[in-house]
């Protein structure tokens, strides 16, 4: 079939040869996991755990703070030596911190889940809540949220995000590869719990072995693997969504406005081991790349692993590092340091050189409209960006500046280097927070 | 750590694509077409394309002098607007047109309006048309291009003035074997130039290519599926030069993709108007001129409707 894709876009370079190849590698290395008790949006968990309680591989550490929240569990076995609040990629947040022993001894209460077909809906998405499943794409946002949707509007199809569109990255491409059944598992048992019928998993056809594999794999199953265009950004939620069911998000809307959830492959995969073997997320596989990086690789890590650990392993900076990227290049944030754990929704670990680290100067708009014929949403982000450096945030809002995605392909794409999707964002904080006034 | 590391808000990396990198293309494109002015109408043609390209480079260096400005004349857009400048002018035009031209367009047209990409019409095609309006005579007296040419006039001038005299054959309207402006003459160069540029990204085909369409059009209609003759009012005058390079200028023509079919329309109406039942035989720059004036307007009703937004 025809390859699905969206209006607008950009084709930034791949950048993933180096560890597209790169089976999945575990990291048991972490000698503290320092644990934070915010690692998904939402109300942060309060502690169930105090200094000198041992813990095991499972155990609840955090309870949720409320429902738009999620259950941190511990990763490793060892003994709590703190609860702090320290710095990590999400701000200054409670962690638990806990010395490994080693053993990986898993807590009692991992107990694998009968079988999903015997189970109501509202027990699977009950159990998912249980396990504080995350999206892990990058959002964090809590699984079990998008999985109850209110009773008027009807879910009658999931979709599955394989695009992984973000240049570096490959750790979800690695997934599919290696664990497709695990996928299959994790969506049949959504599509049972929202009573669905179509089940959709779109795939950038620069992973043609990625396709094969999980259109094998979903054999016998009402499950359908669609290949997409490789063009950034397909694997943002709307333009997932139109290019997988032909249908729009309206503006302002959410995916369940038209009967969709999209969920990323990783998030399901780990639903799927949460049924085999009752684990809750404590653990996920990222990428590790970059030039400033000396071996990149794919990692499965404990949640909670200081990013100096796994950098370490995978042989220290090549060179000095001049940013370090927690995600990907288009959207990933920038940290200040290295010492910050690890959490549920870490992707990738991105390193620059201080060369590739240096943003070009901006120079005057040449009103050659790029930024809008790559604009996925259709903004004008020459115009919401003018208007944003003169503090019209009125005007901005009228050019429809809320409905951006920030997915920065018109930064990306302008000549003059001008940093528009950064000043974009300036304005839509502004007129938010002048809507709450 | 030691080190201090870059932050910044996302994308972290950008396309290699710049605005030098675009003028220079544009500079490149028009070149060809340029050296044949040259070797048709002589050494006298480079002095005022030289002439132009140098006052346009002076007048943008002197403009940021004085508002102590980062000099930018390394970014080609100067030499853009010089050396398309150069091209839309006879070669027999005294030696201080070129000169009052480029700073007309530079100081004037676009640095007085805030510089690149804020000048609201094509600075080159206003110099020419304060050109024109000022100094009509130096400003039409065409060279004759082959020494057995009876008549110095232009192709459109004959079919304008109704001259008893033959017009150039298809093929010498084709390569460029005709009188008009330097740079105007070979339609081959000037879509190989345009040719470039496409591939290079820089242009679409969108406006160009609607415009010429809508021009063609309306002239089939109006000759009565005359081929020839539509063939002679497309190759001849500044139809070629305009559409590909002067219409699809960044800054004057409108940004989103509806505003850019309209524009693209107006112009083509607008040529055919001039052409036909105006009182100049050529009518590409005005009309591009014109429609640059309503880019802003167009722009401001046909914002693009946003991605699931109300139809």
């Amino acid at each position: 079939m025809g390859l699905l894709t969206f209006k607008g876009g950009i084709h930034p370079p791949h950048a993933k040869e180096s560890t597209e190849h790169l089976p999945i590698i575990d990291f048991l290395g972490p000698k503290v996991v320092e644990i934070p008790l915010r690692q998904h949006i939402g109300a942060p968990c309060e502690p169930t755990v105090k200094k000198g309680d041992t813990v095991k591989v499972g155990q609840l550490i955090g309870a949720a703070g409320g429902f738009v929240s999620a259950n941190v569990h511990s990763s490793v076995s060892g003994t709590v030596l703190d609860v702090r609040k320290q710095n990590t990629a999400y701000g200054f947040d409670t962690c638990v911190v806990i010395e490994n022993d080693d053993l990986y001894e898993v807590c009692e209460t991992v107990k694998p889940k009968p079988d999903y077909k015997t189970l109501s809906g509202k027990e699977i998405v009950d159990m998912i809540k249980e396990a504080g499943i995350v999206g892990m794409g990058g959002a964090g946002f809590p699984t079990h949220v998008k999985l109850s949707p209110p009773p008027e509007k009807p879910i009658d199809t999931i979709v599955l995000n394989g695009a992984e569109c973000e240049p570096y990255l490959t750790c979800d491409h690695r997934l599919m590869l290696e664990e497709s059944e695990k996928i299959i598992k994790g969506l049949q048992i959504l599509m049972h719990a929202l009573n669905v019928k179509n089940g959709v998993i779109g795939i950038e056809n620069n992973k043609p072995d990625a396709i094969a594999k999980m259109t094998e794999a979903a054999k016998g199953t009402e499950i359908r693997v669609v290949g997409l265009k490789t063009k950034y950004p397909q694997g943002a939620e709307k333009q997932l969504i139109y290019a997988c069911t032909n249908r729009s998000i309206p503006s302002g809307g959410l995916p369940m406005d038209i009967g969709v959830v999209v969920n990323n492959v990783a998030t399901v995969a780990t639903i799927g081991n949460l049924f085999e073997t009752g684990m809750p997320l404590v653990e996920r596989v990222c990428t590790v790349t970059g030039k400033g990086i000396k071996s990149p690789k794919n990692i499965r890590f404990k949640v909670g692993t200081p990013l100096k650990a796994l950098i370490d392993f995978c042989d220290g900076y090549n060179g000095t590092p001049g940013k370090i990227l927690l995600g990907g290049p288009m959207m990933g944030v920038a940290q200040f340091s290295d010492e910050l754990p690890a959490m549920k929704n870490t992707s990738g670990i991105l390193v620059f050189t201080p060369e590739e680290a240096k943003l070009p100067d901006a120079s005057a708009c040449i009103k050659c409209g790029k930024c809008v014929t790559t604009c996925p949403i259709n903004l004008e982000p020459l115009q919401i960006s003018a208007y944003a450096l003169m503090h019209d945030y009125d005007k901005a809002a009228k050019f429809n500046a809320l409905d951006c995605i920030e997915c920065g392909s018109c930064s990306f794409i302008c000549p003059a280097k001008r940093p528009l999707l950064q000043t974009i964002r300036v304005a839509k904080r502004e007129i938010l927070a002048r809507r709450k006034k | 750590m030691e080190n201090r590391l870059f932050v910044s808000s996302s994308p972290h990396i950008r396309s290699s694509e710049t605005t030098q990198r675009i003028m220079r293309d544009v500079t490149i494109a028009l070149l060809p077409a340029a050296a044949y002015g040259v070797y048709n109408f002589g050494l006298r043609a480079l002095v005022v394309l030289v002439l132009s390209v140098v006052s346009a480079i002076a007048a943008e260096a002197m403009c940021q002098k004085i508002r102590k400005q980062a000099l930018t004349i390394n970014d080609y857009s100067a030499i853009v607007t010089g050396l398309l400048l150069g091209m839309n002018l006879p070669s027999e035009v005294p030696y201080w047109i070129p000169v009052v031209g480029s700073f007309f367009a530079i100081a004037i047209v676009k640095q007085a309006f805030g510089g690149l990409g804020h000048n609201f019409i094509n600075p080159a095609l206003a110099a020419r048309a304060m050109l024109v309006a000022s100094w009509p005579v130096q400003m039409t007296t065409w060279t004759p291009v082959t020494p057995d040419a009876v008549s110095s006039a232009t192709a459109l001038g004959i079919i304008k003035e109704g001259l008893d005299v033959p017009l150039p054959s298809l093929f010498d309207l084709f390569i460029g074997k005709m009188g008009g402006c330097i740079g105007e003459t070979s339609a081959l160069l000037l879509l190989l130039g345009a040719a470039y540029l496409l591939y290079r990204g820089v242009i679409s085909i969108k406006i160009p290519g609607i415009y010429i369409g809508t021009f063609t059009l309306l002239t089939l209609l109006i000759t009565g599926f005359d081929v020839q003759l539509t063939l002679v009012h497309i190759l001849s005058g500044g139809l070629i030069l305009g559409a590909f390079f002067m219409a699809t200028d960044y800054a004057s023509s409108p940004i989103t993709p509806k505003g850019q079919i309209i524009y693209a329309v107006g112009m083509g109406l607008l040529t055919v108007v001039i052409r036909f039942y105006g009182g100049y035989p050529e009518g590409v720059s005005y009309s591009i001129l014109l429609m640059n004036v309503a880019a802003p307007l167009i722009d401001k009703y046909t914002k693009p409707r946003v991605f699931g937004g109300a139809k």
